[in-house]
């Protein structure tokens, strides 16, 4: 279990995260999620003991990031932003480097390093110096070093970045593989992948919590959720949207194209829960409209991101108007005195 | 999982930095030009087969000013280098202390000065086969040698430590080295001691490498001597902690 209790953390008197508190248990794939310069990296730093929190502390199993960093760091396996490995080592050597810093020795250190290797595709390219490689290669080899002592704790900072989308694939594959007996804590600012990955999403902004669910319950946010879209060929325009919203639960109705006779529409229900995808079509085909095709969306994870994240820009910034409003409204009363001063005098 | 053991540790790193050096042209460039200045120096400007002396003096006099400008050269990477490969975080999060890794990477940096220190060993079989020289404190010359860069190292181990570019960080530590032998240089102590007391000069005069090196230079290897170069390097080293755990928490 990973508890993450109120980390803070100021870089001069910039406040780049503040107070984040959760805790992962076994099994989860928690999914941090962020615009750029949210906190995600600045947090999983603190949480893997590189920078010092300004507050708060993380445990990791039962040891505190803060006070008992060493063991706390045994149990971690973190690969960092940028995957970084070091250039002149070629990739066996890094990861005997690795190994022997994590207490492995002999024939134990000798397979693990093979089973690593293994696991990880990088078979081809064992004896390379890691200068050599490709990008993609690079992503593997430090992921390599963060699995080679099989951890508890897994820590990614952007794993798929930079891979290509079979590359993506087998890294997700392979974190999946991994999760039952591990917590993973992965960030990344690529939605498909929290889709296809994480059991569990943290949506950070400006150094904040705003959004703590599952991808699905994340989606459901989305305007368009339960909406209906229909294709519809022949027939008004107009005639289509009267029938449309003559069916009950219907609570408006969107064009999106109408060209050649077919149409295109979005109906919004009055109740996101309720489908009213059976009855519209009932209605339409009564009609003797000729539906082509049916779609009941699920929502837009990129709406529901953009929606969060700049709410809370906004939010940030009204306490900041009201002040400098109420400065104003202070001041208006002198103003008015300087003023009347003024008319005395002349 | 086993514990992990801080010889260990330590011995990993010392081992990975190195095979680093050895893996990039940084060593072989870094001992070509060092023999060649030792041998041009010792040769060329000291005269060493003209002199007619069977000691390595004419050798060893030129070392503080040319580990001067090479040792910083050597150490500039140290942390610049992991700061800007980002391996720097790689490192800090694997389960080793900041003492550990210090400690690594000094012994190794130190090393490899010393194995290119022993490649000058062409010179103590010239001057055997010319002569009957006193191999003593020949020894001597190199163990003062040896310490000395040390210092120079751990100077340099620390201004790395301190920024992020390899320029910044090797002119600082070209800086606080000249401070360190100027202190000791003739011309200077003639100055301060034109108008300092002399309590004032001599202390001036016990900060600097040239001082400490140059007994142990003659063949007298006094303790205050190693005392003096091991806590330059303690010092040094430990300020280099403090250094690097402070820029981690800002």
């Amino acid at each position: 279990m990973i508890e993450v209790r109120s980390l803070t953390k100021y870089f001069g008197t910039q406040k780049a995260v503040d107070e984040i508190s959760f805790v992962v248990e076994k099994g989860e794939i928690l999914g941090f999620l962020g615009p750029n310069a949210a906190g995600k990296s600045t947090t999983m730093r603190m949480i893997t003991g590189f920078i010092p929190p300004s507050g708060g502390t993380a445990v990791i199993g039962g040891s505190d990031i803060t006070t008992d960093s060493l063991s706390a760091r045994q149990k971690i396996g973190y690969l960092p932003e940028n995957a970084p490995a070091y250039p002149d080592m070629t990739v066996y050597s890094f990861l005997d480097f690795c190994a022997q810093i994590r207490g492995f020795a002999g024939i134990d250190r000798k397979s693990k390093i093979e089973e690593t290797i293994e696991r990880c595709f990088l078979t081809t390219v064992r004896h390379q110096t890691i200068n050599t490689l490709s990008k993609g290669y690079k992503q593997r080899v430090c992921f390599a070093q963060s699995i080679i002592h099989d951890p508890e704790y897994l820590i990614l900072d952007e794993p798929t970045d930079g891979l290509d989308p079979n590359q993506k694939h087998e890294v997700r594959l392979m974190i999946r593989n991994m999760a039952a007996e591990k917590v993973i804590i992965l960030s990344t600012h690529i939605l498909d992948e929290m889709d296809a990955v994480c059991t569990r999403a943290i949506v950070i902004a400006d150094g904040r919590i705003v959004a703590d669910q599952t991808p699905d319950d994340l989606r459901k946010k989305s305007s368009v959720h339960g909406a209906v879209t229909l294709a519809i060929a022949g027939g008004e325009t107009q005639s289509i949207i009267a029938c449309l919203k003559s069916v009950p639960g219907v609570k408006s109705v969107e064009i999106l194209s109408s060209n050649d006779g077919n149409t295109r529409v979005r109906v919004f229900p009055e109740n996101k829960e309720q489908s009213i995808a059976e009855s519209l079509l009932a209605e339409l085909i009564q009609k003797q409209y000729m539906v082509q095709s049916t779609f009941v969306e699920q929502g837009h994870l990129d709406e529901v991101f953009r929606m969060i994240t700049t709410e809370s820009a906004i939010e940030k910034d009204i306490p900041l108007k009201k002040a400098q409003l109420s400065d104003r409204l202070r001041a208006l009363p002198e103003l008015r005195s300087q003023q009347s001063q003024k008319s005395e005098e002349i | 999982m086993s514990q992990a053991n801080p010889i260990i540790n330590v011995s990993a790193i010392f081992k990975r930095e190195l095979t680093g050096y050895f893996g990039s042209p940084v060593a072989y460039v870094f001992i070509v030009i060092f023999l060649l200045l030792a041998g041009f120096f010792t040769f060329s400007i000291s005269h060493f087969f003209e002199m007619g002396q069977a000691d390595l003096r004419s050798f060893f006099q030129w070392h503080p000013w040319i580990f001067l400008f090479l040792v910083p050269s050597v150490a500039m990477r140290l942390w610049a280098e992991e700061r800007r490969l980002g391996t720097l975080e790689l490192l800090l999060t694997l389960p080793v202390t900041l003492t550990q890794v210090i400690l690594g990477k000094f012994l190794a940096a130190w090393i490899f000065l010393g194995i290119s220190l022993l490649l000058t060993f062409p010179l103590i079989i010239t001057t055997t086969y010319l002569g009957n020289p006193d191999l003593g404190a020949i020894f001597c010359g190199y163990f003062g040698s040896f310490l000395m860069a040390g210092a120079y190292l751990s100077i340099g181990i620390m201004t790395s430590s301190l920024t992020r570019s390899q320029v910044i960080s090797f002119i600082l530590a070209v800086v606080i080295c000249l401070f360190f032998i100027l202190a000791g240089f003739t011309p200077i102590t003639h100055v301060l001691s034109g108008w300092a007391p002399l309590w004032m000069t001599e202390i001036v005069s016990q900060l600097s490498f040239l001082t400490h090196f140059a007994s142990i230079e003659r063949g007298v290897l006094d303790f205050r001597d190693i005392l003096y170069f091991v806590s330059v390097i303690f010092f040094m080293l430990y300020a280099n902690a403090v250094v690097l755990e402070n820029r981690r928490t800002s």
